[in-house]
């Protein structure tokens, strides 16, 4: 009996080398219970090791191996080659990006744009430092100096909170492609988590940011970050209320310009 | 929220944008009634044809405030949803219309909204 074997076509690119990315093709062994992930293993030790890409835990949780598989941005971890086979898996990295080397791009600009939504709770303190002319109430804490929260407050903002930063959705997003200081799906759902949790008094200071043209406004509610997100966030729904509220407090500005400053 | 929202640049697109959704509400909600009733019950003869007559339409749309008042709900929001999807969808096929085309598609459906008032109202 002969081997089955399965063909994966990649997208190489060594910036010291090459002019422009090119396709490699490998022939590997099918196994039907290897990952793409594991099937990239076995190319770099056993038939290029010079093959580049990120990946660590294997199991959806880190959000390194994002690539774009067939032409959808997916996680190498849990992209199957039973899925695919007996057809030829064609393996590029996250659109939207500059490429590094093969498989790995670079993330400066997501983390900046991460940044930029200040994605921490800033409490009572924190804020009228940062506004002195604003009055802030503290949220109450209990005996050991925490915050206690309800079910029902948590469950405002869990689903936002499950982000891996794997960054499909800037690859699966087209106004990432038509627009790059579009800030993102992935930053402003993150914006939006701390936002609505009961903890943080920081929505006024990510506004800013959200709020402008490059935040939700050049969102044209395509959807598919949603789609690919592999962890459920639903980026285009954050993305949606906050145009919603954006809206209310662009209408609201006017009956009262000067609300909360002096 | 509103305060940092004011200082930071100001641009008109939560208006827009709001318009658009009015528009897609009032889209989704009268449009599948108006079709139904214009485009199946009618030319099949469920409705007799007299339902659609200008003298009972017009009674409704023009005579009464009432009728004024849907008219111009119908008519109004859906200019401004139809054009600012008209609009982003350019953008989504990669025209990129600049502000002068931007003021002509949003110029136009305000001249029609003027119209509307001065000609239902």
């Amino acid at each position: 009996m002969t081997e089955q074997t399965i063909k994966l076509e990649i997208l190489r690119y060594n910036p010291e080398a090459d002019n422009e990315p090119s396709f490699g093709t490998f022939e590997i062994p099918y196994n039907e219970a290897w990952s793409l992930l594991d099937a990239l293993e076995y190319i770099k030790d056993e038939l290029d090791s010079s093959l580049t890409y990120r990946w660590s835990c294997r199991m959806a949780v880190c959000g390194s191996c994002g690539m774009v598989v067939n032409g959808r941005p997916q996680l190498g971890c849990e992209t199957f080659l039973r899925d695919h086979y007996p057809n030829t898996i064609k393996v590029e990295p996250l659109a939207n990006f500059p490429i590094e080397k093969d498989l790995i791009v670079d993330a400066t600009g997501f983390i900046e744009k991460l940044e930029s939504v200040k994605p921490y709770i800033i409490d009572a303190v924190d804020a009228m430092k940062a506004n002195p002319a604003k009055k802030v109430k503290e949220t109450p804490k209990n005996e050991i100096g925490t915050y206690n929260q309800k079910p029902a407050e948590l469950g405002l903002f869990k689903q936002f909170s499950m982000c891996i930063n794997c960054m499909l959705c800037y690859s699966a997003c087209p106004q990432m492609g038509l627009n790059p200081m579009f800030t993102g799906p992935a930053a402003l759902a993150l914006g939006h988590r701390y936002n609505l949790d009961s903890r943080d008094h920081g929505s006024d200071e990510r506004t800013e940011v959200i709020q402008d043209k490059n935040g939700v406004w050049s969102c044209t509610f395509v959807g598919y970050c949603s789609e690919v997100c592999p962890k459920n966030v639903d980026p285009a729904a954050a993305i949606n209320q906050n145009k919603a509220q954006g809206a209310q407090d662009w209408a609201l500005s006017f009956l009262m310009p000067r609300k909360g400053e002096k | 929220m509103s305060m940092t929202q004011a200082k930071s640049a100001r641009h008109i697109e939560p208006l827009l944008w709001s318009l658009f959704g009015a528009g897609g509400m009032a889209i989704a909600f009268l449009m599948p009634a108006v079709i139904l009733i214009v485009g199946l019950l009618v030319p099949m003869g469920i409705l007799p044809a007299e339902v659609l007559s200008y003298e009972r339409l017009s009674a409704f749309f023009l005579e009464s405030w009432f009728g004024r008042l849907c008219a111009f709900v119908i008519i109004v929001p859906a200019l401004w949803g139809s054009i600012h999807r008209v609009y982003h969808g350019m953008h989504d096929l990669q025209i990129h219309a600049g502000t002068g085309i931007k003021v002509f598609c949003y110029g136009s459906v305000l001249v029609l909204t003027i119209a509307t008032v001065a000609l239902v109202l």
